[in-house]
């Protein structure tokens, strides 16, 4: 098949970028997206052409590396997909596909389709951890932990930290993000010790480095590549809620 | 606790609780002028009147501006802060799964204060402080605030439409305002979630119909 590409091409984070367009042909509807832009690389090499800076790892969605928005859409069509998951069957021949970095303050650019997601990083180290002394690997059933809470602390745990969330949002909020992991580490009988330092930690932290606020649009639960939902972010509410009324500061 | 009332988080609390605080607010106004549909008018006059004079409401009018003017000023700054974590956008707009009422709030708000302040200048400011023509009542008298509303009504049919269209701007507005409030204190999971969002939507309705159900009342009594 033959696509046409509109990316995003940007020297380095001081500089002002813009759209590049491209033409592809002979691309294999099997390949998958990131496969596509390998080898739209390897064409601009030849040509002597610099090619496009993109950031991806593990082609298998656990990494969380892979982060563009295709056509409006982070990580691209599909749902719960990453977007080292998309393959080039979900496009037609001939069309035209605009490829965007994540847009956000707290994500500049560093070049083309590169973000610096170091903001990520930052909300972890504000709290998404258990420092006390867990000791050394419990014997089976030394932790009780109920079946609902250990499933639901999976499904937070499922996040990859990709940013899709805060790419798909309007107002560029991390609010998903730190819901999953706040919500995580409170479900589990190791993170409930610390869950209300977390909290007002983490959304502390996310307010300082600039992620705008939730307004409930739902778009970060309909774009995550794990499928986490905003019913986390309601937990993350009464979390911070609680912690507010009843830790000193 | 200090750091709640200008954290990310605090801030929607307070526009969910000034919001929950105007949905109730809407609740007793519907029903107030569901009375304009029985009668001829006396039974509306009296509610009017009653309103307009008993002291409760002498307390609850300020504190309910202050709702309205909180809820406002929340949101054009939680709006403004919004904007500027992303100063540069998408060249393709998002086509996310989200409603289009969700992220058009504050439009939608902006659309209802405009015409909340011809609302206020039609009828709270005219009964406040204007002059309502009075009729004899038992041994007293009473503002005629039916003959005002229907006289709005009457005499000129923009008047319905934009009442009508308050009342859709409304809507859509509460559509998402509603359940939006409940997760933003806290209540939400995976199946109330989308109760409340089922709920909302119950609300909006009878509230957004029941206030367009006026004006076309009228028009289909003057005017058929």
């Amino acid at each position: 098949m033959k696509i046409k590409l509109n990316i995003w091409k940007q020297e380095n984070g001081k500089t002002k970028g813009k759209f590049e367009k491209y033409e592809l042909d002979g691309v294999d509807a099997e390949m998958s997206f990131l496969e596509m832009l390998d080898y739209l690389n390897e064409k601009l090499i030849t040509e002597g052409k610099e090619p496009v800076a993109y950031e991806h790892d593990c082609h298998e969605a656990i990494c969380g590396c892979c982060s563009l928005y295709i056509n409006g859409h982070p990580h691209g069509p599909g749902k719960e997909t990453a977007t080292c998951q998309v393959h080039m069957r979900s496009f037609k021949d001939g069309e035209t596909i605009t490829v965007e970095p994540w847009r956000a303050k707290s994500f500049p650019v560093l070049k083309d389709l590169m973000t610096d997601r170091n903001a990520f990083d930052k909300l972890m180290s504000a709290g998404g951890f258990v420092s006390i002394d867990a000791g050394q690997a419990p014997d089976a059933n030394a932790n009780l932990v109920g079946k609902i809470d250990a499933d639901k602390a999976f499904d937070a745990a499922a996040c990859i930290g990709c940013g899709a969330c805060v790419a798909a949002c309007k107002n560029s909020s991390a609010t998903l993000f730190v819901a999953a992991k706040v919500s995580q580490l409170a479900l589990l009988p190791q993170g409930k010790i610390e869950a209300k330092r977390r909290a007002l930690n983490m959304v502390a932290k996310m307010d300082e480095l600039g992620f705008g606020s939730c307004t409930n649009t739902g778009a970060c639960e309909a774009e995550c590549p794990k499928g986490i939902g905003i019913d986390f972010i309601a937990k993350l509410n009464r979390e911070y809620l609680c912690a507010s009324f009843s830790e000193a500061e | 606790m200090s750091k709640f009332f200008t954290s990310s988080i605090g801030q929607k609390f307070f526009m969910s609780i000034t919001g929950l605080f105007l949905m109730m607010f809407l609740m007793v106004h519907l029903t107030i002028n569901s009375l304009l549909l029985f009668g001829d008018g006396e039974l509306f006059n009296v509610a009017a009147n009653f309103m307009s004079s008993n002291p409760i409401m002498k307390v609850i009018e300020p504190i309910l501006a202050l709702g309205f003017i909180l809820h406002i000023i929340y949101a054009g700054y939680i709006t403004l802060k919004n904007k500027m974590a992303r100063p540069q956008g998408y060249k393709v707009a998002s086509k996310s799964e989200a409603s289009w009422a969700s992220k058009n709030m504050f439009i939608l708000g902006g659309l209802i204060l405009i015409f909340l302040v011809i609302h206020i200048t039609n009828f709270f400011w005219k009964v406040k402080f204007g002059t309502v023509a009075t009729i004899p009542y038992g041994d007293g008298e009473l503002h005629d605030v039916y003959g005002l509303v229907a006289g709005i009504f009457k005499v000129w049919l923009w008047y319905d439409v934009l009442y009508i269209l308050g009342a859709i701007f409304l809507f859509l507005h509460l559509t998402h305002g509603f359940w939006s409030a409940f997760q933003t204190i806290g209540w939400g999971n995976e199946k109330w979630t989308l109760r409340l969002k089922v709920v909302s939507y119950i609300y909006a309705i009878i509230v957004a119909g029941g206030f367009a159900f006026i004006p076309l009342y009228f028009l289909i009594k003057y005017i058929v």
